[in-house]
């Protein structure tokens, strides 16, 4: 039987931790505004930007640019983002999940895999592997464009220089404040994007290139790879503040559970004092009469 | 009133600008052109510089740094990585990173770094741009 003090530090001790998790859940909500407003504001951005790339690529010769061109796939890197910061529940972890897998697939078939880990937590869990080629941690706060650029240029840089013949994004995609869903794309070589319907249809007219098509082609695919790290990087944000949200509320629900239950203990015990105390009593005073 | 044909300036942050001008001057691949109403559908990559676009007798001067510009349906659209007003630039924070990018192109230049000297380069442009956009406003 615990003593009375002992359930009442107790007690004291998981209130304080239901009033942290309670306030990391409000600034995780915080937050997950300002990366949700980060993300509307990138979309009429990618879809512009897709809009003129279909156009372009339509009639483009996969040959001709080194970031489109398909080789026999011997080495694949995945790029991995996640967050820096944990107790966002199984988050980073369901990307960790994923990304093996992938790697186990690919290992299965002879090839071999390199990664490249954006963000602490996936560096963490990858960090003995042995397959990290970079990393780039500690910038999931606050990045810019420019962050992700950096990361592309080194990505693509890799990719030219043959270190890799297939490189795919993995990351936490952000379905809704409920759900992450952790998922893999690829990323190069490039493939011709394409719209369906009528986009195509329109944007297909009589063009005035300046430069020519290839030079132009030339300047934006580094610029769609950017365009794909930092909406992955974006993704990562929104969904690791919506996980942390769902994984401290849960946390503060079972603290108060906790406290109910020990609040339980804690009666039953100053109880069983207050009865023992009066048994004492009444035993002494029967002792006196006699 | 003389036609108008439709700005917009889109960067990852979010969209700059979107209003009905008079005309346009960018800073292309070629060189500066001006657009105007009902131009030819046109597509061009941008260099770091200086967009000035009218409104009226208004004009309006914008620093943007890389990405293109497309015109189609009498409208022209900028996909730039990013754009300032003029008037919001802090002249004096530019003006000490056009210094510490001529510090540096000299550095590298010197030490023969191909990569640090395009970087130094791009800054020194963007400064250079930020510079001469603040003059405008």
């Amino acid at each position: 039987m615990p003593s009375l003090k002992d359930v009442q530090n107790k007690i004291a001790g998981v209130k304080k931790t239901a009033q942290i998790t309670k306030a990391m859940n409000m600034v995780a909500s915080a937050r997950l505004r300002g990366a949700q407003d980060k993300m509307e504001a990138f979309r009429p951005y990618t879809s512009k930007f897709n809009e003129a790339m279909s156009n372009l690529s339509g009639g483009a010769n996969t040959d001709s640019f080194p970031l489109m061109e398909v080789r026999d796939v011997k080495t694949v890197e995945l790029v991995l983002v996640t967050s820096d910061r944990g107790l966002c529940g199984s988050f980073n972890a369901n990307i960790a999940k994923l990304a093996n897998k992938k790697i186990e697939e690919y290992e299965a078939e002879g090839k071999t895999v390199t990664l490249v880990c954006v963000g602490k937590k996936g560096f963490g869990s990858f960090k003995k592997s042995g397959k990290v080629r970079t990393k780039y941690t500690d910038i999931m706060a606050g990045f810019q464009m420019f962050n992700a650029r950096e990361i592309a240029q080194d990505i693509s840089q890799n990719f030219i220089n043959g270190g890799c013949d297939k490189v795919e994004v993995i990351y936490g995609h952000f379905k809704s404040v409920a759900r992450q869903i952790p998922v893999a794309e690829d990323m190069l070589p490039i493939t011709p994007v394409v719209i369906e319907g009528e986009a195509v249809a329109k944007m297909s007219g009589d063009y005035i290139y300046e430069p020519s098509t290839e030079e132009i082609m030339d300047v934006m695919q580094p610029l769609y790879l950017n365009v794909i790290i930092y909406h992955a990087m974006l993704e990562v944000g929104a969904s690791e503040h919506a996980a942390r949200m769902t994984s401290m509320d849960n946390a503060t629900k079972a603290c108060k559970d906790i406290v109910k239950d020990l609040t339980l203990i804690y009666n039953k015990a100053r109880q069983a004092a207050v009865t023992g105390e009066l048994m004492d009593i009444v035993g002494g005073a029967e002792a006196l009469k006699g | 009133m003389a036609q108008q044909i439709r700005l917009e300036v889109v960067t990852p942050n979010g969209a700059v600008v979107n209003e009905d001008v008079d005309i346009v001057n960018a800073p292309g691949y070629g060189g500066d052109f001006g657009v105007l109403a009902n131009h030819a559908p046109f597509l061009s990559t941008i260099k770091i510089g200086l967009l000035t676009y009218e409104q009226g007798k208004q004009r309006q001067s914008l620093m943007i740094s890389g990405g293109f510009s497309e015109v189609s349906n009498n409208k022209i659209t900028f996909l730039v990585e990013s754009a300032e007003f003029g008037k919001e630039i802090d002249v004096d924070r530019a003006m000490k990173a056009k210094e510490r990018a001529e510090k540096r192109l000299s550095q590298a230049a010197a030490h023969d770094e191909k990569f640090n000297q395009t970087r130094a380069e791009a800054a020194l442009q963007r400064a250079l741009a930020r510079i001469k956009a603040s003059k405008i406003a």
